[in-house]
């Protein structure tokens, strides 16, 4: 087999275990300690905004605060505050990113 | 219409328009290793078995470039480690549940029906209703994801530059995130989240960058959260 087929496997492997790692032992998670339930509430702001500031930041691989996607992000922001809508704040988003790029 | 049915058609109604998102980012994933020297089956196990659209594409960066077998998975493994606070954050919500849904909800565990899902399971919710709900985003997402990875590698990544479509999926991340940030705290995690995960990228870091940041937000939202109640039991009703 070669190099590629194991890394593929490997990593699969490894990915799904660490998908399954707390999922596969969740019986045990019957009323965890209320320290545990602090921590565990914070993951989705954490994560999700890791994900997201450094996309706005630095879309070319170092930061930049002055590029069309911080602009068109804080509106989309704004957009997703105010509608809740993902489809319309994907539309806006979109579309102000190409006008901005256009424009400068 | 049963509440199962129900769950499963709002869960086809929450992901549907994240689709933007996903299709040219699964073309993108699917043409990268064809485009690194890999072939077609490689491309499809990637999708089969990391389901992980970032690092699919860093593994094939990789691979490509001779980087070799230990590099390669530990490359993907480092980008793919926020699973692991994916599965910590769902498991006390589905710990009633059956082993083997448990473990097929951890295949199907990717940013956006964790998301999703974190957001509608807010402890007042329909019990019944949360497994139809996880599953039908799960295999809409992995269908689509599994179709486009195929087209991609066997026509290539067509999408046009002048469309910034990659911009689809940071928009969808930042969709999610803003119904989060109700109370203090997540929004004191989710500045010094997105904050950390920068500056880490800017060291040098950019692979461990959202699993710096998300343990780095989680940590300072809990001390604010604990800040907070502290100063709510001193303070008099």
């Amino acid at each position: 087999m070669s190099g590629t087929w194991i890394a593929i496997l490997l990593a699969g492997a490894g990915t799904y275990a660490m998908r399954a790692s707390f999922l596969a032992f969740a019986n045990r998670f019957v009323d965890l300690p209320p320290l545990a339930q602090r921590v565990l509430r914070q993951i989705p702001p954490a994560v999700l905004a890791a994900l997201v500031v450094p996309a706005l930041v630095r879309p070319t691989g170092q930061l930049d605060l002055w590029q069309p996607r911080l602009l068109a992000g804080v509106l989309a922001a704004f957009v997703s505050w105010r509608t809740r809508n993902v489809g319309l704040t994907l539309v806006v988003g979109m579309v102000a990113l190409v006008a901005v790029e256009q424009l400068t | 219409m049963t509440a199962r049915r129900q769950a499963m058609r709002d869960g086809i109604t929450d992901v549907a328009p994240m689709l933007v998102g996903i299709i040219p980012f699964g073309l993108v994933a699917g043409a990268a290793p064809i485009a690194e020297g890999l072939d077609l089956g490689h491309a499809v196990a990637m999708s089969l078995l990391l389901f992980a659209g970032a690092s699919q594409l860093a593994m094939a960066d990789v691979l490509g470039s001779g980087g070799g077998v230990a590099v390669a998975v530990v490359t993907a493994l480092t980008i793919n480690l926020r699973m692991l606070l994916y599965s910590a954050s769902l498991a006390p919500t589905l710990s009633s549940e059956r082993l083997g849904a448990r473990l097929r909800v951890s295949y199907l565990l990717v940013d956006q029906a964790y998301a999703l899902s974190v957001i509608r399971w807010d402890g007042n919710d329909d019990r019944r209703q949360r497994l139809p709900y996880f599953f039908a985003i799960g295999i809409l997402l992995w269908t689509s994801w599994q179709i486009t990875t195929v087209i991609g590698a066997l026509v290539g990544s067509s999408v046009p530059d002048d469309v910034p479509l990659d911009f689809a999926v940071p928009l969808v991340f930042l969709v999610l995130l803003v119904p989060v940030l109700q109370r203090w705290p997540s929004v004191v995690a989710a500045a010094v989240g997105g904050t950390t995960a920068v500056l880490a990228a800017e060291l040098g870091a950019a692979r461990l960058s959202i699993l710096i940041g998300g343990v780095a937000g989680i940590v300072a939202g809990a001390l604010a959260e604990g800040h907070q109640e502290r100063r709510r039991e001193v303070t008099p009703r």
